[in-house]
């Protein structure tokens, strides 16, 4: 086992890893933090994504170790209490929710798309989430959703 | 366990110290995005990794005079980033935006694209195209090879994980060049055919050089020689550009593919996209 710093969601923590587990693995069996799922486990489907140091990562292929002293955010950090996040409101009010299990990640590719970029055209939000497939909604709710946040403070 | 232990390093000589330590049974590892599936999958097997992605000094895109350096562990999304790459190198700056999605170009870098060694590999045909060499490095020396040379197969590359590391990619900054992808969606999908075209064109419109680089229709990323020779030293006319396509047609060899579709409909698209990337190419600058 080897320590590792690193802050999550704002919290300093300081655990102890495997050589070989994934940030994914860690976040959910030490933190708890259940939020971000698990799908694939091998960088295709994106329900583990997460935000490193401002940018959106698949955690299931970073190795737990590789995130020493940096900033994670998962989708139990964007929330404050029962107020949700605006990108969690306007998912809820699009309809971009059914099975829930791609949610946690998408909204997190969105977040990080729209950290970059806060009008993003369709094309530009179709390519943001590219790398988290959803299979109940068909996408359109999604983008709608996105499309709704434009120009807002997220 | 898939690995014992894993080192995050700050620079090129602890990691080829650590590398010697273990004496082969440790290998490098830069973004991870292809090596942590494979080592998950018992594909490959190692005792540890050395990790890459602590070492700043390999993360630029540069312009040197007439040549452009790349630090290998520059990302694909760094590179999709670039003004300069867009400017001078825009078959590697389309190339890099097609991999993956943005998660995996967030962290995957070029150097691991390259001795990752896929025939289809997007920012293997721009480099192979543009001529590119790459800087290794090990404790014993340091190389420089031409790209031709580092692709030895199927995932297999001559650069040796164990005890190497690639710093840095040079290609020349004055080619004009295109890159195209057929592929069956429009985002985070492997390609079924990907070119790269690279011309040289002086100002009496002759092609002083022409590079012309696809894949997937061999086990390393493929030159069409008798395609360039079509176009070396010709004044650059519609009707070149598209012998030069159907050359390439006839000279490449894919295989019949349930992925990927019949070798029949693959060398027609070869002639396709050859012939878009190279009047792209042409109208660059």
């Amino acid at each position: 086992m080897e320590k590792l710093e690193l802050t999550v969601n704002g919290y300093h923590y300081q655990v102890q890893v495997e050589p070989d587990e994934t940030l994914l693995d860690m976040l959910r069996e030490q933190l708890k933090l259940t939020g971000t799922k698990s799908g694939c486990n091998k960088g295709e489907c994106g329900a583990c994504t997460v935000i490193m140091n401002g940018m959106a990562v698949n955690s299931c292929l970073v190795p737990a170790l590789q995130a020493r002293h940096a900033e994670i955010l998962t989708i139990e950090g964007l929330s404050k209490g029962e107020e949700l996040h605006p990108i969690q409101e306007a998912f809820l009010a699009s309809g971009a929710v059914q099975c829930g299990y791609c949610t946690p990640g998408m909204i997190l590719s969105v977040k990080a798309l729209l950290d970059n970029n806060p009008k993003p055209t369709v094309a530009e939000i179709q390519e943001g989430i590219s790398g988290n497939l959803c299979r109940c909604t068909g996408y359109e709710q999604i983008v709608q959703a996105v499309q709704s946040l434009a120009g807002k403070k997220v | 366990m898939h690995w014992e232990a894993y080192h995050c390093v700050e620079s090129i000589e602890e990691a080829l110290q650590l590398l010697d330590e273990y004496a082969g049974a440790s290998r490098v590892i830069a973004g991870g995005t292809d090596l942590v599936i494979q080592l998950k999958n018992h594909q490959r097997r190692v005792k540890a990794l050395v990790s890459l992605s602590s070492i700043k000094a390999l993360r630029y895109i540069e312009q040197d005079g007439e040549t452009i350096r790349i630090g290998a562990l520059s990302t694909h999304n760094e590179l999709a980033k670039s003004d300069l790459l867009m400017e001078k190198a825009k078959a590697l700056s389309l190339a890099a935006r097609a991999v993956g999605s943005p998660q995996i170009r967030n962290i995957g870098t070029v150097g691991g694209n390259i001795v990752n060694a896929q025939p289809a590999a997007d920012t293997a045909i721009a480099l192979l195209a543009l001529g590119a060499k790459a800087k290794i490095v090990s404790s014993t020396g340091e190389r420089v090879e031409v790209l031709e040379n580092l692709f030895k197969g199927i995932g297999e590359s001559s650069v040796n994980p164990a005890k190497e590391i690639v710093t840095e990619f040079i290609f020349p900054a004055f080619f004009r060049s295109a890159f195209q992808r057929l592929a069956l969606r429009k985002a985070f999908t492997l390609p079924i055919i990907n070119v790269a075209v690279a011309l040289l064109i002086d100002q009496k419109n002759i092609c002083r050089e022409a590079r012309i680089a696809i894949g997937p229709v061999s086990t390393v990323p493929f030159r069409a020689k008798k395609a360039e020779a079509i176009l070396n030293n010709e004044i650059i006319s519609e009707k070149k550009l598209v012998l030069a396509a159907a050359e390439a047609m006839r000279e490449i060899n894919p295989r019949d593919s349930l992925l990927r579709g019949s070798a029949m409909y693959r060398r027609a698209m070869v002639k396709v996209l050859l012939e878009r990337a190279l009047r792209d190419a042409v109208v660059v600058k």
